[in-house]
């Protein structure tokens, strides 16, 4: 316990801020996807030292629903992201605008 | 400087580096593979945090399940125009790494002037005890039982979703049927 607990915020900060320039700048995707998973960690991250730093287990807890939240997501994300590969031969969301209107 | 500072340098570091090199890359597999080692090295600081157990899980369930799961996709698609996927109009990149960097600021500022410091007090045994496996199942499965089933129930709706979702259509009659 000798690191202070900021450094642990701060590092779960710049994660969660490379999360959100990866969601908006990049087209991909599927790279969308893993930049929505680096925020959901950088969340278990303050979670966890939270949990740890108070002495209390909850929070650990917490963080296994989050993973089990975020198996079911990804799953059926890339689910969603082949279906729209199939009828649009493209993972572009600039060109995937079905529902603009 | 002990031992538990410099591992803290190290995996910090590790993390940080590879979430920038992860959202910089070009090709979705490299970018894939610097996200498995940033779970990586998230599972050495839950470690340094006395979190065992979800070190494990991290390392299994993330580094394992969920990027093998996403490295597949990736490779199964194989995107054609990853250079033109890349070159987004520059004004909209500039635009949206303001708003991440106004987030990232609010953000530092709250965890420096709250002083999160002054409301834990860390405890080396109780935090030791807390990460264990026995102490996170022993919460499970008595005052968290129904959300763990909820958990379950999830799992299973999301397997069948995926299911439904990537099933190949074979004949277009079917498919206007529903």
């Amino acid at each position: 316990m000798s690191v202070p607990i900021e450094f642990y915020l701060i590092l779960s900060a710049f994660m969660f801020f490379t999360g959100v320039a990866g969601v908006l700048t990049r087209r991909n995707a599927i790279v969308v996807f893993m930049s929505i998973e680096l925020m959901l960690n950088s969340a278990n991250l303050t979670l966890v030292t939270f949990s740890s730093f108070i002495g209390n287990s909850i929070g650990q807890v917490f963080v296994f629903f989050v993973m089990t939240v975020a198996a079911a997501e990804a799953a059926v994300g890339l689910a969603i992201i082949i279906a729209l590969f199939r009828n649009k031969q493209t993972v572009n969301i600039d060109e995937i605008n079905i529902l603009k209107w | 400087m002990n031992l538990e500072i410099i591992l803290f340098i190290i995996f910090s570091s590790i993390a940080a580096a590879s979430s920038v090199l992860m959202i910089t890359r070009r090709d979705a597999v490299i970018s894939a593979l610097f996200l498995v080692l940033n779970f990586a090295a998230l599972a050495g600081i839950y470690l340094i945090l006395n979190a065992q157990f979800i070190a494990v899980v991290q390392i299994i369930v993330y580094a394992g399940a969920i990027m093998v799961l996403f490295l597949f996709v990736v490779m199964l698609l194989r995107p054609e125009n990853e250079k033109k996927i890349f070159e987004a109009n520059s004004k909209v990149k500039i635009f949206s790494f303001v708003i991440a960097g106004v987030v990232l600021i609010q953000l530092a500022y709250l965890i420096l002037k709250s002083n999160p410091a002054s409301d834990v007090s860390p405890d080396l045994a109780r935090s030791i005890s807390a990460g264990t496996v026995e102490s996170i199942g022993m919460e499970l499965y008595t005052n968290y039982i129904l959300p763990v089933e909820a958990a379950g129930f999830l799992l299973l709706a999301a397997t069948i979703g995926a299911l439904v979702l990537a099933k190949k259509k074979f004949k277009e009659k079917d498919s206007s049927k529903g």
